[in-house]
């Protein structure tokens, strides 16, 4: 025993941790994220598996480069590099030029992420912005949306619009000529069984992910909940044609990427804001604006501009709302 | 069964079955003691021997030099070998007086009061000063200074603090099982002391012998209420305490309990206030959970006060193989002690020696993801994500507009945290670097 007194570990307390990590929390999302990606390759074919992985490799592979060539920890294994490439290709068209996802990963990881300082320090989701400039650097590429026809064969696929292009262009009237009735079109929304993003597929599959989520508190309902809410109400008042609360809020929640952008984009830790209350803000504001692009600016959809601008304004949320404090003293009475 | 609780706070795994079936045993009288004489908030006791005196158990060694400080007392018999700065478990080094056992373990004699409850509120504080008595559960806040509120505040609720929500520690659930009489005597002390005719006595509903027993014991006492609580850290700290049992809230920038009109003492602190004002009895000796994979044999010990804890691990089987870290106090708040030639003090209710498996890192840390648990969990309602960043780049001033002193500390943040900082060392550091207010 006389050997082991100086050898007694010195550390401030508390000297019990929980298990949760960094690294858990990033491979449990991606996990949460599999089923759905799964039923895009079904959907979308061998194109879908080439350019989800495509942006796995460069995005892991980019962060290793850069952080090897400043000389800095390699985070590669905390399963974030993963997770963001995974994203970016659930963010994707399936047909793309090979270097489309790879330019969209080193924008990601690199400038969006590493440049400003790491994990934990970028202000944009870096999916989503690595997307945002691939639409504004290759606009065309970008909205080829392929007929979900492949089954896996690798057959080339028809080319055709989304439901939302669909709605924005022609009209309602369009739309349900495409689907038919509208619990076929509602099916075809919630199984994925129609033109898209990878991620923008199946709604069931992404719920039952999002529900993992929720379910092993790596999510809490305030931001899915008041962004979808937002979406439906605003869809319901101002989404019909000429007249309010004619607007169907259905097709609006179960379209574009609402469900993943909702559930696994808003939801990203480091860009939105850290305080409960003011991520029911953030979610409004996300809707809001998703549904200002939709109803009236120039694109479809706008789940990714929408969480992109809110994702500027997080900061300045968590300045302004704080958690309620114990004892909070009104005024001074001295 | 329905339990009081506060907001917030987390549920670490609680060790408790380590001791908690486990009697107090008596320690064996140690052959030396070191008595710090700074065992409690305020002016250290001023020594009152010399280097060779002969002193008898119980025989004050330090008295008060001002109102907020308590006595020291002899905890065993023998002669004054050093004064000197020795090694406390608060990590520094604190004047202490050594006493070499004549083995004799003789006491001076104690002043009994057979009729002690027809005592007057302020002969009750005199007894309490003059044992030395303060606050057991860990902050060792003096107890007659806690007793004696200024006037303009009234009290009119007195809690017993039996929640012991840090894992591991048994010392008062062992105690509230064995002598819930004695605690209840004790409880109608302090009452008594500060004029109130409510009591509550919270305890966290893991373990349901002590509440049972201590139901028994309050029957034929309206005035006193068992109350139990929901299992979770920090239950037993007082503000949420208070908060869980009253609904009341100590209001924060520097606020007390008497501000709410409330007293909380340990259930500990309530045992040594009826021995003292029963018997005479200064608080020379408590219970100490000795436990943790480290340590062979877990056991509750009555230890004098000044035993070494090399001693009490000796007494505990010794340290197993891979014993890492030793713990003066529980996991969630205790001081890391990196010489086991360090004494038990009154605050020390445990001491925890964690085995190599069970130890987490704090340097391997990265950055704040912003997850939010932190602020999800913080029994004070703060922001310690952001305490952490602004200390960790040097901004303490703005952490105040954070509440930074509204922190007490109490690690439910860093427990939760994925990243695995240091939130308490943050926020201790940014403290230290700027004013309260």
């Amino acid at each position: 025993m006389e050997a082991k007194r100086d050898q007694f570990i010195v550390s401030v307390s508390p000297h019990v941790r929980d298990e949760e990590s960094v690294r858990h929390i990033m491979w449990s999302v991606s996990a949460a994220l599999f089923p759905a990606l799964l039923a895009s390759f079904w959907f979308f074919g061998p194109k879908a598996i080439f350019v989800t992985a495509l942006c796995i490799i460069s995005s892991v592979l980019s962060e290793y480069i850069f952080q090897k060539a400043l000389n800095r920890k390699i985070t590669i294994n905390d399963g974030s590099a993963f997770l963001t490439g995974l994203l970016l290709g659930m963010n994707l068209p399936p047909s793309l030029p090979f270097y489309v996802p790879i330019v969209g990963s080193v924008m990601a990881v690199v400038i969006v992420k590493q440049l400003f300082g790491g994990l934990g320090y970028n202000i944009f989701n870096p999916a989503l912005l690595g997307r945002a400039f691939l639409l504004i650097t290759w606009p065309k590429a970008m909205t080829i949306w392929s007929a979900p026809t492949a089954k896996l064969t690798g057959l080339d696929a028809v080319t055709t619009a989304t439901p939302l292009g669909i709605l924005k262009e022609e009209g309602v009237g369009k739309l349900m000529e495409e689907f038919g009735t509208k619990s076929d079109l509602y099916m075809s929304l919630l199984t994925g069984e129609r033109a898209g993003s990878l991620g923008e597929t199946s709604a069931i599959l992404l719920l039952l992910g999002a529900a993992y989520l929720l379910y092993k508190k790596y999510i809490t309902w305030h931001i899915p909940l008041s962004f979808l809410a937002t979406v439906g109400v605003l869809a319901w008042v101002f989404g019909g044609k000429g007249t309010l609360f004619t607007g169907d809020p259905v097709v609006h929640l179960l379209s574009g990427g609402l469900i993943l952008g909702a559930f696994f984009m808003a939801t990203d830790y480091v860009t939105c804001p850290t305080i409960r209350k003011g991520q029911i803000i953030f979610g409004i504001g996300c809707g809001a604006l998703t549904m200002l692009i939709r109803l009236k600016g120039g694109f479809p959809e706008g789940v990714m501009f929408a969480i992109l601008l809110m994702n500027c304004f997080a900061p300045l949320i968590d300045r302004g709302v704080k958690p309620d404090l114990f004892g909070a003293v009104k005024e001074k009475k001295k | 069964m329905k339990t009081a609780t506060f907001e917030r706070g987390v549920h670490p795994n609680d060790f408790k079955e380590l001791t908690a079936s486990k009697p107090v045993q008596q320690a064996r009288i140690p052959k030396r003691v070191v008595i710090p004489l700074s065992q409690h908030i305020g002016a250290p006791a001023k020594v009152e021997v010399t280097i060779g005196d002969e002193v008898k158990r119980n025989q004050v060694i330090g008295s008060p030099p001002g109102f907020v400080s308590a006595p020291v007392h002899a905890s065993i018999s023998g002669k004054v070998v050093a004064i000197s700065e020795f090694l406390h478990p608060s990590g520094r080094m604190v004047t202490s007086v050594v006493i070499e056992s004549d083995e004799k373990d003789e006491s001076i004699t104690l002043k009994e009061n057979p009729d002690f409850m027809k005592l007057s509120a302020d002969e009750i504080k005199t007894c309490i000063k003059e044992a030395g008595i303060v606050g057991l559960g860990g902050a060792t806040f003096p107890t007659n200074v806690k007793l004696s509120p200024p006037k303009e505040k009234t009290i009119d609720t007195v809690i017993l603090n039996g929640a012991e929500c840090e894992p591991y520690l048994t010392a008062d659930h062992r105690l509230m099982v064995e002598r819930p009489q004695d605690i209840v005597a004790g409880l109608k002390l302090i009452m008594k002391s500060v004029g109130v005719n409510k009591g509550f006595i919270g305890i966290e509903k893991n373990k349901p012998d002590a509440i049972e027993a201590m139901k028994k014991a309050a029957a034929n006492e309206p005035g006193i209420e068992v109350s139990p609580l929901t299992v979770k850290y920090p239950q037993g700290a007082e503000k949420m305490l208070i908060k869980a049992l009253t609904g009341r809230e100590v209001p924060g920038k520097g606020g007390l309990p008497m501000d709410v009109g409330a007293v909380v003492q340990n259930v500990g602190t309530a045992l040594a206030i009826y021995e003292a004002v029963r018997f005479g009895k200064p608080l020379t000796e408590r219970v100490v959970t000795v436990t943790g994979k480290g340590v062979k044999e877990p056991k509750n010990l009555m230890v004098r006060i000044g035993t070494l804890v090399s001693e009490l691990i000796e007494e505990c089987g010794g340290l197993t193989e891979n014993a890492a870290k030793v713990i003066s106090g529980g996991p969630m708040m205790g001081f890391a002690q990196w010489s086991l030639d360090v004494p038990v003090i009154k605050g020390t209710s445990g001491i925890l020696v964690q085995s190599e498996d069970e130890f987490v890192s704090s340097e391997e840390y990265s950055a704040c993801i912003r997850c939010g648990r932190c602020i999800d969990v913080c029994p004070m309602g703060l922001n310690p994500s952001m305490l952490s960043i602004l200390s960790e780049k040097g901004h303490y001033e703005d952490a105040k507009a954070y509440n930074l002193f509204d922190c007490f500390e109490c690690g439910s943040c860093a427990f939760v945290c994925p990243s695995k900082r240091p939130m308490v060392q943050f926020v201790r550091l940014a403290k230290s670097q700027t004013k309260p207010g």
